[in-house]
């Protein structure tokens, strides 16, 4: 893992509320993997772009967090993060 | 039971269609979030950490099984198949999807539910016993009263821009098990010595983070009187309650700035001042004996109230003896029992049921509780009408389906907000920890006797965790989470708050500190004492020793 500290945008999807992170060129994917990663510097600018756009957008709150690299995976740096990115630490008992 | 005339049922109808219009615009762009989140909210609709979270309001935690089983398919059709109890009686589901809102609304609508008034600035749902109507202890079913309350307080013209929330609780038995004093407003019924019905008035209670007891106002306001008097309690905080400052907005901090003194005759003069309108917001008999007509008690058949069968099964099987002891309650009516149903079966998330499970409480409730369920403010069920001769049976029904755990009140038996597992607003997790205490503690909690241990994830304390015997506030220090416990609390009528034991804690270290308090009240304790008593004789010195020594 390297513990260089990158940029992502997240937020929830309009309709159904998924956690989903910006992929670039408009897209947002539900995959954090596929999230488009950027150095510190270059946040802002990865934010403005994550927001633009016309109405509807189709992630709800758009913001930036920390996440780093770990082989092919991307994981947020702080626990909050990584509950919205892999879910709940408990498990639940649903039917 | 109450139920929706014609004017309840045009209401919901037309909000649910109000509400259905903006979520299309808010879909197809028209309503930006920030125009959104208002409407949203007051129709119960949060966004949360991983998706929309639907609050549904649970009126005085009453449901008929076919509210209970219009909940299970909200949970089955349009969630991951379940649905979270919180402590205030609602139901929570936590995967809803915006686009589905519309349709679980008017779906629920058709159960008489609703998520109108679960947030904002607006009188939230009215609490009470989940014992109400069949508990041996109370003095007259506060039901109605509850009914008769959430109606004046319903869209009230006046007090629809509140400075902030307002949670109103009512407790008609001699144990307090509505937990009025961390209310905003608490009304304790009482009958006085000519035998009338009236209520002690309480304000200014609440928890998060400034917690406060409520205090008395006044000791008895005869029941014809009751709007009118709360009228004026409310007019005073409306006109007084400090609308620029969020932490000083709720009630407790005007009582507490102001003194009880001051604001006690802030009230009386404003009452005094109302003349004609006290009349016109008088409780005539009438009126109550018809509320009360719609909370009539069931049908029971004459049951013969001996218990020799009963005692039979109980000898021949220690788990249903054990049962029995721990998850009934007595009964008004002769040959009759409360059942709680418990939601804390070891290891699973505290106060989360099943859809599946929600279907069978509401089948046992139809064929042995007259078709009710109540849910409790510490997160169980109730089945409140059950004939002594069906125990076993239901006991045998409810252990299939995993919700006979014979935990109630006792140390597992713990409450627990969501914490950040699920909630935007979270420091720190509380279901893990919750699940880890009871796994730990459950085996000698038979031993240990009556323990309350209450979880938040943050210092808004929807895990009541400053009454708690033992209280956890979950906390974030350097990224990390950290766990902040009090001992000695209690939201019984001797309500206290805890005091803090020491430093906040590491989430690994949660389990060996609480282990520590709980030996140290087992050493400590007298004959017949539960903790708060001990507490409240040897105070907190003794408890922050033991864990000082341990460090
Ligand atoms: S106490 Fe905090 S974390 Fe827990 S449910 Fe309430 S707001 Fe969420």
């Amino acid at each position: 893992m390297t513990d260089r500290v990158l940029k992502l945008v997240t937020g929830n999807r309009l309709h159904d509320g998924t956690v989903v992170y910006f992929a670039g060129s408009g897209a947002w994917t539900p995959q954090i993997d596929d999230a488009r990663l950027v150095e510190d510097k270059d946040g802002a600018a990865l934010l403005a772009e994550a927001q633009a756009g016309s109405p509807p957008h189709p992630a709800v709150g758009p913001a930036l967090i920390e996440a780093v690299r770990d082989g092919r995976r991307i994981v947020p740096l702080m626990l909050r993060e990584r509950i919205r990115a892999f879910g709940p630490t408990v498990a639940y008992r649903g039917d | 039971m109450y139920h929706y005339d014609e004017y309840d049922r045009r209401f919901l109808e037309e909000r649910v269609a109000q509400y259905r219009d903006q979520v299309r615009r808010r879909l197809a762009g028209q309503l930006s979030e920030d125009e959104f989140r208002s409407l949203r909210l007051m129709n119960g609709l949060y966004l949360q950490l991983h998706a929309y979270m639907l609050r549904i309001s649970i009126p005085y935690g009453t449901l008929s099984s076919a509210k209970l089983r219009g909940l299970a398919e909200v949970a089955r059709r349009w969630d991951k198949g379940y649905g979270h109890f919180t402590t205030r009686q609602n139901i929570q589901f936590n995967w809803i999807h915006l686009e589905d809102t519309p349709d679980i609304l008017v779906h629920l609508a058709t159960v008489e539910l609703h998520g109108i008034q679960t947030s904002g600035n607006s009188f939230r749902n009215i609490t009470t016993d989940p014992f109400a109507g069949v508990a041996a202890d109370e003095i007259d079913d506060p039901r109605p009263y509850c009914e008769i309350v959430r109606q004046w307080s319903a869209l009230h013209p006046e007090f629809s821009f509140l400075p902030r929330k307002f949670k109103i609780a009512i407790n008609a038995a001699s144990e307090d098990r509505a937990a009025v004093k961390i209310h905003d407003l608490g009304l304790n019924l009482r009958r006085n010595a000519a035998g009338e019905i009236g209520f002690e008035v309480l304000v200014g209670g609440g928890l998060g983070r400034t917690p406060i007891l409520a205090q008395t106002v006044r000791d008895f306001v005869p029941r014809r009187e009751l709007l009118a008097y709360i009228t004026a309690c409310l007019r005073v905080y409306n006109q007084y309650g400090r609308r620029d400052n969020l932490f000083k907005s709720r009630i407790k901090i005007l009582v507490q700035s102001l003194g009880i003194e001051k604001y006690r005759a802030e009230v009386e003069d404003e009452y005094a001042a109302m003349g004609a309108e006290r009349d016109a917001l008088a409780l005539p008999d009438a009126a109550v004996a018809a509320m009360q007509a719609q909370f009539a008690p069931p049908a029971y058949r004459e049951a013969a109230n001996d218990d020799a069968e009963l005692r039979r099964a109980q000898a021949a099987e220690p788990e249903f003896a054990r049962w029995i002891e721990r998850n009934t309650r007595p009964h008004k009516q002769a040959g009759h029992a409360i059942v709680i149903v418990s939601l804390k079966p070891l290891g699973r998330p505290t106060g989360d049921c099943s859809a599946s499970q929600m279907e069978t409480v509401a089948e046992l409730a139809d064929t042995l509780s007259f078709g009710e369920v109540r849910v409790t403010h510490d997160q169980n069920l109730v089945l409140p009408h059950v004939r002594k001769s069906a125990l076993y049976d239901l006991w045998l029904r409810l252990g299939a389906a995993d919700l006979a755990t014979p935990n109630i009140g006792l140390a597992s038996d713990i409450i627990a907000c969501p914490g950040l597992d699920y909630c935007s607003l979270a420091t720190a997790r509380s279901i893990p920890v919750a699940q880890a205490l009871s796994r730990h503690l459950a085996e000698r909690e038979v031993a240990i006797g009556p323990l309350q241990i209450k979880i938040s994830g943050c210092i808004n304390a929807c895990g009541h965790h400053h009454v708690g015997h033992i209280g956890i506030l979950g906390l974030e220090k350097n990224g990390a989470e950290s766990y902040q416990i009090t001992v000695g609390g209690s939201d019984s009528a001797r309500a206290a708050l805890g005091g803090i034991v020491g430093p906040a804690v590491a989430a690994d270290e949660v389990t060996a500190t609480v282990d520590r308090l709980v030996d140290t009240y087992l050493r400590l304790r007298r004959d017949g004492e539960r903790f708060p008593d001990t507490y409240r004789r040897v105070g907190l010195a003794p408890f922050k020793e033991a864990l000082y020594v341990a460090r």
